[in-house]
């Protein structure tokens, strides 16, 4: 058994509005081990930043409140002090943010950008650490790094500017990556390039990463497991293999169904009708699901769903699962789909 | 960056023709003229009159009348001044450094205390700190800065006497020696301060806003996520994201400034341009009135070209070229 990087554990973040606080991340639990990548999937508005932020301790803590444990190596950073807490982001976890471009300094040389890093966790000297970062500049696919260290982000592109996020959310060589959506505001050729990186210094480093995003096809590649979440609860959590195999919670099931390539051409691509309840409208009392599947009868969902263990390191939330179907656009049962 | 410069100075010159087309209507739109005031002297003639006001040239048709005056200008001659019988560049030019050396005090005294203030508030925002700065805010849009003048010149200047009532430069002390220069800015500590005071409430609450906005950029959030202690990132990332707005507004800034000594210095009986201007206008001496009116205008246009310079500058994303 690998050796346990994280491990999240009830993990509850909540968010003050109006004076009152909502949920945001409900109990989540799940853990990275080195050289792991778990994907966090589920779609816009299901707390995956959030979740995110809660590791990095990155919230506004007059109006956010976090709950439960996040273990970094056996240490629950969830109560150290911030100085503590300084030491650990960036050196130990890095994070990785969805816009480039908006996520890095206008006023300030990508070299000056990553050379930070290494300011406030190493010793190193003027010039080591100029070096450390042409190294790093070079190693993330950067074509001139010695001029690229001198440009501004707005000269960059989309693809380079997500390049040197990574460098610097890896300056320090840390444990554990957390990469939020990074090649959602990419073209499509890019996307598979900076995950392909990702990929290759995983390889180098034995780190590992946390790859949050809504989009499943890119997780069939590089995840070795996958976490879903659905309306700030974890409703699945198995090996890549297990979920796309023997997807069991209906939300899952729709997820897959809903990637075009998994489609066979006989079949409409299937749309998840609705939207995710907001954090303050949100029913917490029944399955938050049930909504967005009206077909189902009412009896067949439990009251408040727990995750079950279905298979070794396989847990779905509900046994409803049992009962679900898919329903075409006429309201006809669909038996012969793929799930 | 020169051409550039160069092409801001061509567009000048036809704001500034626009410009002086407008004064020297308004002066001629004035009721009175330079000899209206010996025109009551019952001592002359009004056939007298007549013949100065031929020989002046006031009975010209407008436009030969403004072609002399703007050819004038164009070969730096503003005229005479109808007051103090000497050109009016003269009157102008012992006056103007007084204006611009209380003008560049009142600026730094504006930003010392704008700079502090807006960086506490907006950091600590919705804190004790911050209502303190955003009451002082609010005192000082509301309070006109004539009457707060009055009431410091009355307070320091008359009751402690700690201050100078008038004047730039006491009489006391030789031109060029360092007790002089001690006099100097004894005289403008005053009418600077108590300017300050008033017009640092706008950068004040710029500045506020632009730390609050910052502070929750998503760049903030990447420097957070590398580990520097909350002080540093305010002074390596926020409070230059902030500044930058503020610093461009330079330009602006200064010319306002200039344009604003007019009741300052009235008040204070200082005699820089603003002075001038006022009192110019009580003796119907056009030729002074357009001319600063003039200058002012050419200062204005330089202030923005001066504030895209200096954007161009401290922000990597502007390039002039
Ligand atoms: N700072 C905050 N204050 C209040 N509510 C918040 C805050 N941040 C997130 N939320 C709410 O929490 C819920 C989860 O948001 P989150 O940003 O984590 O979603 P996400 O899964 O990352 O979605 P996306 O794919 O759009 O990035 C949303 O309903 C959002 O409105
Ligand atoms: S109760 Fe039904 S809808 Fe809800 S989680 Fe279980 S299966 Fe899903
Ligand atoms: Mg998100």
């Amino acid at each position: 058994m690998k050796k346990p990087i994280l491990q999240i554990e009830n993990l509850t973040t909540s968010f003050k509005i109006k004076d009152k606080y909502y949920m945001a991340v409900d109990h989540v639990s799940f853990s990275v081990s080195e050289n792991e990548i778990v994907a966090v999937v589920g779609e816009s508005g299901c707390g995956k930043s959030a979740l995110a932020l809660s590791i990095m301790r990155l919230h506004n803590n007059q109006r956010t409140k976090i709950e439960g444990e996040i273990k970094y190596k056996e240490r629950n950073i969830v109560s150290i002090t911030e100085a503590q807490m300084n030491k650990v982001r960036g050196k130990d976890i890095g994070i990785i943010f969805q816009e480039p471009l908006t996520a890095l300094n206008p006023l300030m040389t990508v070299g000056d950008q990553i050379e930070e890093n290494l300011t406030f966790h190493t010793k190193l000297s003027k010039e080591k650490k100029r070096l450390r970062t042409l190294e790093l500049l070079t190693q993330v696919g950067i074509p001139f790094p010695t001029r690229t260290y001198k440009q501004f982000p707005h000269e960059l592109s989309g693809g380079m500017r997500q390049r040197v996020m990574i460098s610097i959310a890896i300056a320090c060589n840390p444990s554990l990556v957390i990469a939020d959506e990074p090649t959602t505001a990419l073209d499509v050729t890019i996307q598979a390039q900076i995950l392909e990186l990702l990929q290759s210094i995983q390889k180098e480093t034995k780190m590992g990463i946390i790859l949050i995003t809504h989009d499943l096809s890119v997780v069939a590649e590089v995840a070795d497991r996958i976490v879903v979440m659905y309306a700030g609860q974890v409703v699945e959590i198995g090996t890549v293999k297990q979920i796309f195999a023997k997807p069991l919670h209906p939300y899952t099931r729709s997820l897959l169904n809903s990637i075009p390539s998994a489609v066979t051409n006989k079949q409409r691509l299937h749309v998840i009708e609705g939207i995710v309840p907001s954090i303050v409208n949100m029913n917490r009392d029944s399955c938050r699901f049930s909504p967005r599947i009206p077909w189902i009868p009412r009896h067949a969902h439990e009251e408040s769903p727990e995750l079950h263990e279905v298979a070794p390191d396989h847990l779905v939330r509900c046994t409803c699962y049992k009962h679900f179907y898919f329903q075409d656009h006429r309201g006809v049962k669909i038996t012969n789909g793929i799930t | 960056m020169w051409k550039f410069i160069l092409r801001r100075f061509l567009v000048m010159i036809p704001q500034l023709f626009l410009l002086s087309l407008i004064v020297f209507a308004l002066a001629k739109q004035m009721p009175g003229d330079a000899l209206t005031g010996i025109s009551m002297d019952p001592r002359i003639s009004p056939e007298r009159i007549e013949e100065l006001r031929e020989k002046a040239g006031l009975n010209d048709p407008w436009y030969e009348q403004y072609g002399r005056w703007i050819s004038g200008i164009v070969h730096g001659d503003f005229g005479t001044s109808y007051t103090h019988k000497i050109p009016v560049s003269e009157v102008i030019a012992e006056r103007i450094w007084n204006t611009v050396f209380l003008a560049l005090i009142t600026l730094i005294l504006t930003y010392l205390l704008a700079i502090p203030m807006g960086v506490l508030s907006g950091r600590y925002n919705e804190t004790w700190i911050d209502k303190v700065v955003t009451g002082y805010n609010y005192l000082g849009f509301a309070t006109p800065i004539f009457i707060f003048a009055l009431i410091m010149l009355f307070v320091f200047g008359f009751s402690f006497e700690w201050f100078p009532t008038g004047g730039s430069v006491s009489s006391k002390v030789d031109a060029r020696t360092f007790a002089y220069y001690l006099s100097k800015f004894h005289h403008v500590i005053l009418p600077a301060f108590s300017t300050a005071l008033i017009t640092t409430v706008g950068t004040v609450q710029y500045l506020r806003n632009e730390i609050i906005d910052n502070k929750f950029k998503e760049y903030t959030r990447t420097a957070r996520s590398k580990g520097i202690p909350d002080n540093k990132v305010y002074t390596r990332h926020i409070l230059r994201n902030s500044l930058l707005p503020i610093a461009a507004f330079l330009g602006y800034e200064i010319t306002g400034l200039v344009g604003g000594t007019v009741i300052i210095e009235t008040i204070f009986s200082y005699p820089g341009v603003g002075q001038l201007f006022v009192s110019s206008i009580g003796l119907r001496d056009f030729s002074v009135v357009t001319a600063i009116v003039m200058m002012l205008g050419f200062a204005t246009l330089l202030g923005t070209l001066l504030s895209d310079i200096i954007l161009s500058m401290v922000d990597p994303r502007i390039r002039i070229e």
